[in-house]
């Protein structure tokens, strides 16, 4: 219901003037099939851009609140958020491989060469994980060695071969941004998220197993190899299309489950669908602030979301502090 | 020993286990009978703690094999097996916030099934544990305002949420005080499942435990009754410290002596040191 009323509003919010009853005329003409009744240039604002573009802001926002829920009960680490195993910097190095070096000779675009980075960079940390010994914390020290990694091919990348205007464009990217959002993305991304929630639904009771480790787990007969290997898999792969989408959105998935948790406490069953509708809402007036707060400038979404994030993460250690 | 009924509960047949070609179990026979506590004992790194995984499955042995009546572990299957074998831990940990209700309820996850909500006897069996442990009036509290020694109870709770016929602890009286120590093995002998128990303490042992197996790297050095197992000959030769035991209800009481190099007083019997 918050949805549906956040969504509607934050439509209608932006240089055009657009209200509320044009919202409906729109969406009702387009799904009814009967063609809007609205003017075409108005028809075409709500519809072509900013329907999808708030349609994609709460798909992302649900989708990666939903994978650092998942991170966090998983890894047993209140810091793990949706880019821990290094997915956003894989995807970042992916893309300006793209643009910048024209990998794939432009029959590639950068969305794809994002999504190609973000696997190759959750293949790697898996490995690397693996190979020292495949417990959780040998993970984490293996994701932030990729971050810092790709980090750093990115910038090398940038630095040495870019020119000024390819450089703005990529950092605006990187930075997270849901401009030219179309509803081939929406789709793509409602798709992924929809798959990627109903397999961590069913690994709810699972999830609650893993609060006193992976050895109290599979004491109550969770197969935790196999359970890891899934939900990572599930996340990593849902981040990747949500960071080629829409680059890098930060603490999102950091910050909402934890405020959540607080309300709804930590069984999963209702934690995890929970969490990914607070994302979307969340996400939808980010954006709208985005794109409004700097008129005519629009901020990169990113910045805002880290913004808002980082004291709300200064929060989190702290609470932390308090209790060991 | 060579007891080979068919059926039997939970069983270690020379099971053996081997990590980065060490052997911490090397080929340990142990068959707890229906509704005793077994004690294991033996230095550290002696394999207790292997030993109980292996017997909860939680690792797969490199040789022999546990059976849960008669079929191999495996076989059995993980979630089966937690609905029978439930284990408790030296102590627990977890950053989220739960209440003691909550983690008394991870018990009921081996029995829950995809999709469905927590049933009425999910329901039932977490308020009997919060019951048989005593925590029903703490059971909306936070885990994290329990102390040492509520923690295990409310962790031996989850066990019997499970609804275990064989319940396995390893130290779970480590850190707790003497009376804490005494409160939790007082509760743990009185439940009605079979037990197998590592300890530290051998008077704890000789107190609460029906029948001891003694462990010295990886294998069995005696098996026995609390009165046959804890001489002072074994107890000199498996830790390496001279001890006195006398008897008190036909539980051996142990009494260990300091290592001055003074020679027995006259009329004691007391082995002598090996030169």
């Amino acid at each position: 219901m918050a949805l549906a009323v956040s969504l509607a509003v934050a439509v209608t919010i932006g240089p055009a003037d657009i209200s509320t009853a044009d919202v409906w005329a729109s969406v009702a003409g387009h799904l009814g099939g009967g063609g809007s009744t609205l003017p075409p240039l108005r028809d075409g604002i709500v519809w072509n851009l900013r329907m999808p573009r708030t349609l994609l802001a709460a798909v992302c926002g649900a989708g990666l609140a939903l994978c650092g829920a998942v991170m966090q009960s998983l890894l047993r680490n209140p810091l793990a958020d949706p880019f821990v195993l290094g997915v956003s910097s894989g995807a970042s190095t992916g893309a300006v491989a793209v643009v910048v070096l024209g990998v794939g000779g432009g029959t590639v675009s950068l969305s794809a060469g994002a999504f190609a980075g973000a696997l190759l960079s959750f293949a790697l940390v898996m490995l690397l994980g693996h190979s020292l010994g495949g417990g959780m914390d040998r993970v984490v020290l293996s994701g932030v060695a990729a971050m810092q990694l790709f980090s750093a091919l990115t910038s090398f990348i940038v630095l040495t071969s870019a020119d000024a205007e390819t450089t703005r464009g990529v950092l605006f990217w990187l930075l997270g941004s849901l401009t030219g959002a179309d509803w081939g993305q929406v789709l793509l991304c409602a798709a992924a998220l929809g798959a990627v929630l109903a397999v961590c639904l069913a690994h709810a009771t699972t999830l609650d197993a893993f609060a006193f480790g992976e050895e109290a787990a599979a004491g109550l007969g969770v197969h935790v190899v196999r359970a890891r290997l899934v939900l990572l898999s599930a996340t990593a792969l849902l981040t990747a299309v949500l960071v080629a989408c829409t680059g890098a959105i930060g603490f999102v998935g950091l910050v909402l489950p934890h405020a959540v948790r607080a309300l709804t406490g930590s069984g999963h069953a209702r934690l995890l669908p929970v969490t990914a509708l607070a994302g979307a809402v969340f996400l939808v007036w980010v954006d709208t602030l985005a794109r409004t707060v700097v008129d005519p400038q629009e901020v990169p979404v990113g910045v805002v979301t880290s913004l808002i994030g980082v004291p709300a993460f200064v929060a989190v250690l702290y609470r932390g502090r308090r209790k060991t | 020993m060579t007891d080979s009924r068919p059926d039997g509960g939970l069983r270690a047949d020379r099971v053996a286990r081997r990590t980065d070609g060490r052997l911490i179990v090397d080929g340990v026979t142990l068959f707890p009978r229906t509704g005793e506590t077994v004690g294991l004992l033996g230095p550290n790194g002696s394999g207790k703690s292997t030993l109980l995984r292996l017997l909860a499955g939680v690792l797969a042995p490199s040789a022999g094999v546990v059976t849960l009546d008669g079929r191999p572990l495996p076989e059995v299957g993980r979630r089966a097996a937690a609905r029978r074998v439930a284990t408790v831990g030296q102590h627990a940990h977890t950053q989220t916030e739960l209440t003691v209700r909550d983690v008394v309820a991870l018990g009921r996850v081996p029995h829950r099934r995809l999709w469905v909500p927590a049933s009425d006897a999910d329901a039932r069996a977490v308020t009997a544990a919060l019951e048989r442990t005593g925590l029903t009036d703490r059971a909306a509290q936070s885990w994290h305002t329990l102390s040492g020694g509520e923690r295990q109870r409310a962790q031996i709770a989850r066990a019997l949420a499970q609804e275990p016929r064989e319940l396995l602890l390893d130290e779970p009286t480590n850190h707790l005080d003497i009376q804490h120590q005494l409160d939790l093995l007082d509760l743990i002998a009185s439940l009605p499942v079979t037990t197998v128990v590592a300890l530290h303490d051998l008077n704890l042992a000789a107190m609460y435990c029906d029948r001891l197996l003694v462990l010295r790297e990886g294998r069995t050095v005696a098996e026995g009754s609390p009165s046959d197992v804890l001489t002072p000959a074994l107890i000199e030769d498996v830790y390496g410290v001279r001890a006195e035991v006398t008897h008190e209800r036909d539980r051996p009481v142990i009494r260990f002596l300091r290592r001055a190099p003074r020679p027995a007083s006259p009329g004691e019997d007391r082995p002598s040191p090996v030169p």
